[in-house]
């Protein structure tokens, strides 16, 4: 069974139809990378997967389990969006670290404030604390940035800041994790670092979907790729048939601009 | 000269005395108005129209009158209008109608300025707080607050440091404060009238205590200089 499944979802911003019948699904274990250009409707439907948009219409199933359905208001309710966000994780493209916290007090975070929910809270405090920066510090070791944890974000660089962010998303140990132009606002050379942690992601069957300008990158570490243009999924398919060899004219034409990269 | 020497001691007593009240007026105006401040501020970004215009209006009424005007209205309408003087007579019923009129007033000014704080922290702050699962409650506490802090503290300052000398209207409703007790000694007390020296001389009062203040945001400032 899919652990994603996105049906027909449609979004209208006024009477701009920016996304238009997307339809997908994602196994577990697998990486799904979303190209196309500026404007294509990429970032909007990562958006409506975490719940930062509401789409106008269609369905959107983790697990099986409808967590979003355009037709069903009982979907909707504000107060089990916030548990159902948790089913995923996101990467932004500016990081959006908390700037008054260090690289472990932000990964850490939001997993200490759900554990104040847990029951046992009050009697375990110190353990459930212990526990959460342990968990923390193995995250920012996986990134490379051990060394790093009592910084600030001003102190880091964009590349070991973008890590941090991930180290973040993975801490509440989402079932997907959502990269919205993960290396866009770094240089050449910090964009490596940071795709190199990603390829680590995949190698580890970490199931992500991955919007990205970065065509080697997508065709080497994605399995299925989407090519998104003007609100409407164009062409998709194995990543590797996609990028190498498309079949619309329109995909051609954009991986015609990416190439001479390479 | 001489005179001067010999009154000094109570003029000073006096003024003493006065600063005290001032004192009193603006702490208590910052206690009731920093936390009021910040609920009309949340008014004037409701989502809730109504309640958003309303606030927009109040804020608009209040900023744009005189404060004077605002403490003459609060102290004598009660009484003039309605016919019943709320505030109780003497020194206290001045003090509370002052206090009322100031913690309003303040509060409006700082509700502009708390808003502004808010909506320059970027969106994705928020966002970043929403995809990690937490409440609106926790995303203003942990994530926006201090952010929020950190960007108003110089035009708090200013707004602070304006209010140290406004506490003198209050003069106007002849609340006992630092003008009122410098005052006194050209009409005439405690066996000195006719001096304007001491009136003077509270200007010296406001210079320092706004001197200590400008250290304490000084100082405020540098604290939060651990993150941008």
């Amino acid at each position: 069974m899919a652990i994603l499944e996105v049906q027909h979802i449609e979004k209208h911003f006024g009477h701009t139809r920016v996304l238009q019948d997307i339809n997908f699904s994602l196994e577990q274990g697998q990486a799904l990378a979303i190209i196309g250009s500026s404007g294509s409707g990429k970032t909007t439907l990562l958006r409506c997967l975490n719940f930062l948009e509401q789409p106008d219409s269609g369905r959107i199933l983790v697990n099986g389990e409808t967590l979003f359905d355009a037709a069903d208001p009982l979907t909707q309710l504000e107060k089990d969006i916030r548990k159902k966000r948790l089913h995923f994780g996101m990467v932004f493209q500016s990081f959006n670290l908390f700037p008054q916290y260090t690289a472990l007090q932000n990964v850490m975070l939001a997993e200490q404030l759900l554990a104040k929910e847990r029951p046992d809270f009050k009697e375990n405090k110190r353990e459930i604390y212990a526990q959460i920066e342990e968990h923390g510090r193995s995250l920012l070791a996986q990134m490379g940035l051990s060394e790093r944890a009592g910084h600030y974000p001003h102190q880091l660089s964009g590349g070991q800041q973008q890590r941090v962010a991930i180290a973040r998303a993975l801490a509440l140990k989402p079932d997907i994790l959502c990269f919205d132009e993960p290396t866009s606002a770094l240089d050449p050379e910090l964009t490596g670092e940071v795709l190199k942690v990603i390829r680590g992601l995949a190698d580890q069957k970490i199931t992500m979907v991955i919007v990205t300008h970065e065509m080697a990158f997508a065709r080497d570490v994605a399995n299925q790729v989407i090519f998104m243009d003007g609100g409407l999924i164009l062409e998709q398919g194995d990543a590797r048939q996609v990028i190498e060899h498309p079949q619309q004219e329109r995909t051609k034409q954009f991986l015609a601009r990416y190439s001479g990269n390479e | 000269m001489a005179l001067i020497m010999e009154q000094m001691p109570i003029v000073f007593g006096a003024l003493n005395v006065g600063f005290l009240q001032t004192l009193k007026l603006f702490i208590v105006t910052l206690i009731g108005s920093l936390p009021l401040g910040l609920i009309i501020a949340f008014g004037s970004m409701s989502g809730f129209r109504p309640l958003k215009y309303f606030t927009k209006l109040v804020i608009w009424i209040i900023r744009g009158t005189p404060l004077m005007i605002q403490l003459l209205i609060v102290y004598y309408f009660p009484g003039l209008v309605l016919g019943n003087s709320i505030w109780g007579g003497g020194e206290s019923g001045r003090f509370l109608a002052a206090a009322v009129a100031f913690i309003f007033n303040y509060a409006c000014y700082f509700a502009e300025i708390y808003r502004g704080g808010i909506q320059s922290i970027p969106v994705g702050q928020h966002e970043a707080g929403k995809v990690l699962g937490m409440t609106r409650v926790q995303i203003f506490f942990r994530i926006t607050l201090l952010q929020m802090i950190k960007r108003i503290v110089p035009p708090i300052s200013n707004e602070i440091i304006t209010l140290v000398k406004d506490t003198s209207l209050a003069r106007i409703i002849a609340l006992q404060e630092i003008i009122w007790a410098g005052q006194a000694f050209m009409k005439g007390s405690q066996g000195i009238s006719g001096a304007i020296w001491p009136l003077f001389f509270t200007a010296i009062y406001y210079l320092l205590f706004s001197g200590l203040l400008t250290l304490l945001f000084g100082a405020l400032e540098r604290k939060l200089d651990y993150f941008r």
